[in-house]
């Protein structure tokens, strides 16, 4: 019987003695241990969180990345193909130029070589005419020498202007 | 497995042939000194003023504990010294009062009230230390590993699994009284299974102090339950004629009031009482079988010693159990008496 029948003493140091320790767990124990753990849950949560963000910030920023690379890669080839273009026509405009030149200077020299030409052309007139009145002069020096070959001669100019008139008439 | 089996047998079978004469000699002693087994379990289970270790040779080996009695004036005086002071025990083994007979105020310090001061020392010291590792380290930047590391693991098992989950709303102003309820009563049982000095006394195994914990809950409960609670005590949601003339449903509420931490006292009490008397009595096999001869006694005594792991560490499971069990009870009746009624906060909605 005396099983089931609670002791007072031991009633009595029951209720002293936990009363004692629940107050003293109470106030420096449990509140403690159960604060931290759930501040560090939290934490944990909060950088699981922020971790997510992260982890989509960089995904859009990889993203973002790819864009521009691409954007820049497009440029790239576009200036690429400008740069080709532009110097295609720069070697054409040279080529261009460079024959215009040639062409140029290909007719100066024919003109030049035209007139050396008519000069010499005229230069050779003038020798030949000059030799021809020289070598006229001679002959004619030569043909009147004597007195008689003179008179014959002009008798023979005279002759051969009233010849002359009289066909004129 | 194979080999354990290998190991009985074969400790069975060499018992089984053991000589003869070696019987003879054992015999003796037990037949000179029988076993009261009755004594010997209650005992164990039961509170005494001194705390009997051992005995060698028929010499007991004790500890003597304080007495103090309050009896027209306070009376202390070691337990060994009862007689002396004019006191003696009467037959349920309590003091009283050689002269008239009768029972003083005994507030003695029991084996019982022994090992709690040492159990609750010991549960200052686990609990402090644990919170001592908080007070030392930044909580936010490592987690405990060792001994608080555990004691963390458990606190926030009996946190998440018990409390949030029974009472519910505003569970941090209970989870101190639950927490020191739950390790309070793990601690005590496990104890209780330790059969040498520190442990061994049967604490949770007695009324007292299931008693004491279940009034706690009983307080808990009935001191802060809301408007809602006593409502549904004493008008519940039935039909009138119930309540009116004769108030049956209040009246079933209100012994239900005290059925709930009744059950919780019972429950504690009779499990760890329980699980006492079978180890105990598991073990008395040895004892028991003693004058029946060294065979049977020795292979008896392997079979209780077998059986006896089997119970103890059943008993570890049940020490866990029972703490957890009256935790998670107490943290639902508080849940109960705080809930919100669902159906009036629909009609003010609806207003």
């Amino acid at each position: 019987m005396s099983l089931i029948t609670p002791d007072f003493g031991l009633l009595f140091w029951m209720t002293l003695i936990f009363a004692i320790v629940f107050f003293i767990l109470a106030k420096f124990g449990f509140p403690l241990i159960t604060g931290m753990v759930k501040k560090r849950s939290d934490s944990i949560e909060q950088s699981l969180r922020e971790a997510e963000e992260a982890r989509r910030t960089l995904k859009e920023l990889a993203s973002e990345q790819k864009k521009l690379i691409e954007e820049a890669r497009k440029e790239q080839a576009r200036i690429l193909n400008e740069a080709a273009a532009a110097g295609d026509k720069i070697v054409q405009e040279a080529r261009d130029q460079a024959r215009e030149q040639t062409t140029a200077m290909i007719e100066k020299a024919r003109e030049e070589i035209r007139i050396e030409q008519e000069t010499a052309r005229r230069e050779i007139t003038n020798e030949v005419t000059n030799l021809s009145i020289e070598v006229a002069e001679k002959l004619i020096r030569g043909h009147l020498s004597s007195a008689e070959k003179q008179n014959a001669l002009i008798d023979k100019l005279i002759e051969e202007a009233r010849a002359g008139r009289t066909t004129v008439n | 497995m194979r080999r354990i089996k290998e190991i009985v047998f074969l400790t069975v079978a060499l018992l089984l042939f053991a000589p003869v004469p070696a019987a003879a000699t054992e015999t003796d002693a037990p037949e000179t000194e029988q076993f009261d087994l009755n004594h010997y379990i209650f005992g164990h289970i039961g509170d005494a003023y001194e705390w009997h270790i051992t005995t060698v040779n028929g010499h007991h080996i004790s500890i003597p504990l304080p007495c103090i009695v309050i009896d027209g004036g306070l009376h202390v005086f070691s337990s060994r010294k009862m007689q002396e002071n004019g006191y003696t025990l009467n037959e349920n083994g309590k003091i009283v009062n050689a002269a008239t007979g009768k029972r003083p105020i005994d507030i003695s310090i029991t084996k019982n009230v022994l090992s709690l001061m040492m159990s609750s020392v010991l549960l200052l010291v686990l609990i402090l230390w644990t919170a001592s590792w908080y007070r030392k380290h930044d909580a936010m930047k490592e987690a405990p590993r060792g001994f608080p590391g555990l004691m963390e693991m458990l606190i926030t098992m009996v946190t998440d699994d018990i409390i949030k989950e029974g009472v519910g709303k505003d569970w941090q102003k209970y989870a101190p009284y639950l927490l020191t309820a739950f390790f309070f009563i793990f601690l005590n049982n496990l104890l209780g299974i330790v059969p040498f000095f520190p442990g061994g006394a049967n604490l949770t195994g007695n009324i007292a102090v299931t008693l004491f914990l279940a009034v706690c809950t009983f307080l808990a409960v009935n001191l802060f339950g809301n408007k809602h609670y006593y409502k549904d005590i004493f008008w519940p949601e039935v039909p009138t004629w119930l309540k009116v003339p004769l108030p049956l449903m209040p009246l079933i509420e209100i012994i239900g009031m005290f059925t709930k931490p009744f059950s919780l006292m019972v429950r504690l009490f009779a499990n760890i009482l329980a699980g006492h008397i079978m180890l105990l009595g598991v073990v008395a096999v040895v004892f028991i079988t003693a004058k029946l001869g060294p065979a049977i006694n020795g292979s008896m005594s392997v079979i209780a010693v077998l059986f006896g792991v089997f119970m103890d560490i059943l008993e570890l499971l049940v020490a866990f159990i029972q703490a957890y069990v009256f935790t998670m009870l107490s943290s639902v009746f508080i849940g109960l008496s705080r809930q919100e009624p669902e159906h009036e906060t629909r009609i003010e909605t609806t207003k």
